[in-house]
């Protein structure tokens, strides 16, 4: 896929807004998985109706590559600033491709409580999955070769962005 | 035998930590950094996460240290590893077994990972030597301690309270007091500070718990103590070993203490915001009077809590290379 042929990440942004609206709980918290899906949490927070409390989680420690790839050097701490126990949370990822890292993050939020009801909302759904795992709410589908990475990044005014580019290493 | 650090992987990985010596500052700072992340997981209502589930975890103490044996433990419950203790003395090496022998037998019962303490300086290395030459490099070892050598664990530990209070390293002015001469918390210390960058490290004590050539550390020598406080910005109090004195290298605990004990009044010469550490146990009254150790300056609690998140840092660093 040439750049150009890219959507732009702000549109996919406002149509993964127009799905949740109505359709998410008033109350769910949003959980970013770090770094990207916490960008787009706080972004849907301040866009969405409703009261949303915003987590953050780094899936570190429980991704299934520590004995492969060792642990990467930046791990954030995972902040949840509400009872997981019997609560609604939207998790919230930019990418979705494997399946894996959502793995990781259902397993982290279990470990913090039972919670009564876990959705997922990512900005972009690449399809390549390994495990049983669909997005409940979904900006935009790629259809993009293995081998390359979707990246979103973000500007120091905000504004999100896609890109395209070589696999550097674990999905 | 190659010339590379043993302690270094071929691909410049951390596989065995067995002293602060010529380790590189990019590596200290990343056991740092890893171990920050770490603080919080003592917080959550399950306090473990999976990184090392299915690892296997020998505790070796051939010289006993409840509190080490004890925080290891938690920091690989905390990964959920699995933790054998093994009580050596009252094992087989009690019964002539050689040390490189137990860890032939407990590699057969597939450990991955030895904590090791042991009287005798550069135990760990060889085990970890021993590892690499019969091709185990996926076993790894981690001193906690080796005769008079090294401690880097709590070495690391000290420099991550450090950073958390003080923020530069390259700014700072330390002052390590009391016995330098059988203390190897004090040597790996001393040389996790000069590698971090920080400018003056004073040692202060009385000549006869000095090493001979303590200055080749890289320190400032002072034997008094009102003069060694003066506008430092971390004050390290070390135990006075009682275990370890041979001879009479002191009149009294009295004596020592009014020399240098710390006290309110000696604390007053540090800088107003000066941190207080001791790498415990404490013998209060003898090296620390009790309201300096309970005081608002002291940071000898927080030492221990920082220094479970530092040994999650380290055995999940050594576990991945």
């Amino acid at each position: 896929m040439t750049p150009d042929a890219l959507p732009d990440a702000e549109a996919a942004l406002r149509a993964l807004v127009e799905r949740m609206r109505g359709a998410v709980a008033y109350d769910a918290a949003l959980v970013g998985i770090y770094s990207g899906g916490a960008w787009i949490a706080e972004r849907l927070a301040a866009e969405l109706p409703g009261e949303h409390k915003v987590g953050y989680i780094d899936v570190a420690y429980y991704r299934d590559d520590y004995e492969i790839s060792g642990l990467k050097s930046n791990v954030r701490r995972t902040s949840l600033s509400f009872d997981v126990s019997g609560a609604t949370i939207v998790l919230v990822d930019d990418v979705l491709f494997t399946g894996r890292s959502v793995r990781a993050a259902i397993n982290e939020l279990f470990d913090f409580g039972r919670p009564e009801r876990i959705e997922l909302a990512v900005l972009v759904d690449r399809g390549g999955r390994e495990l049983p795992i669909e997005a409940t709410y979904c900006g935009v589908r790629l259809a993009v070769a293995r081998e390359l990475s979707v990246v979103v990044s973000r500007d120091p005014g905000g504004t999100l962005s896609l890109a395209v580019e070589p696999a550097s290493g674990a999905a | 035998m190659s010339t590379r650090n043993p302690q270094l992987n071929r691909n410049g990985e951390l596989t065995h930590l067995l002293t602060l010596e010529g380790l590189p500052p990019a590596i200290i700072t990343h056991i740092l950094d890893t171990a920050e992340p770490f603080v919080s997981i003592a917080e959550r209502e399950v306090k473990k996460v999976p990184l090392l589930r299915g690892k296997a975890m020998f505790n070796l103490f051939f010289e006993n240290s409840t509190r080490t044996r004890t925080t290891f433990e938690i920091a690989a419950k905390r990964l959920s590893a699995d933790v054998i203790n093994l009580n050596i003395g009252a094992s087989s090496t009690a019964k002539g077994e050689t040390l490189l022998d137990t860890v032939d037998n407990l590699c057969a019962m597939n450990a991955d990972l030895f904590v090791v303490r042991h009287s005798q300086s550069g135990a760990p290395h060889l085990i970890a030597s021993h590892l690499t030459t019969t091709g185990r490099e996926h076993v790894h070892v981690v001193n906690v301690g080796d005769g008079r050598h090294a401690h880097p664990t709590q070495g690391l530990l000290d420099l991550y309270t450090i950073r958390h209070y003080k923020q530069d390293f390259r700014a700072l002015t330390v002052a390590v007091v009391g016995d330098i001469l059988h203390s190897r918390v004090a040597r790996s210390l001393i040389q996790g500070l000069t590698t971090m960058g920080v400018p003056e490290v004073r040692v202060v004590g009385p000549r006869t718990l000095l090493p001979t050539a303590v200055e080749s550390l890289g320190v400032r020598v002072m034997n008094d103590m009102r003069e060694g406080l003066r506008g430092v910005d971390v004050v390290v109090m070390l135990r006075l070993q009682n275990e370890r004195m041979k001879g009479a290298l002191l009149p009294s605990a009295g004596e020592y203490f009014k020399h240098y004990g710390l006290t309110s009044e000696k604390l007053a010469l540090a800088k107003p915001d000066a941190i207080v550490m001791h790498p415990g146990p404490m013998n209060r009254g003898v090296e620390i009077d009790s309201p300096v150790a309970d005081g608002a300056r002291s940071v000898i609690l927080p030492q221990v809590t920082f220094g479970i998140a530092v040994r999650m840092a380290v055995l999940s660093i050594v576990s991945a290379a």
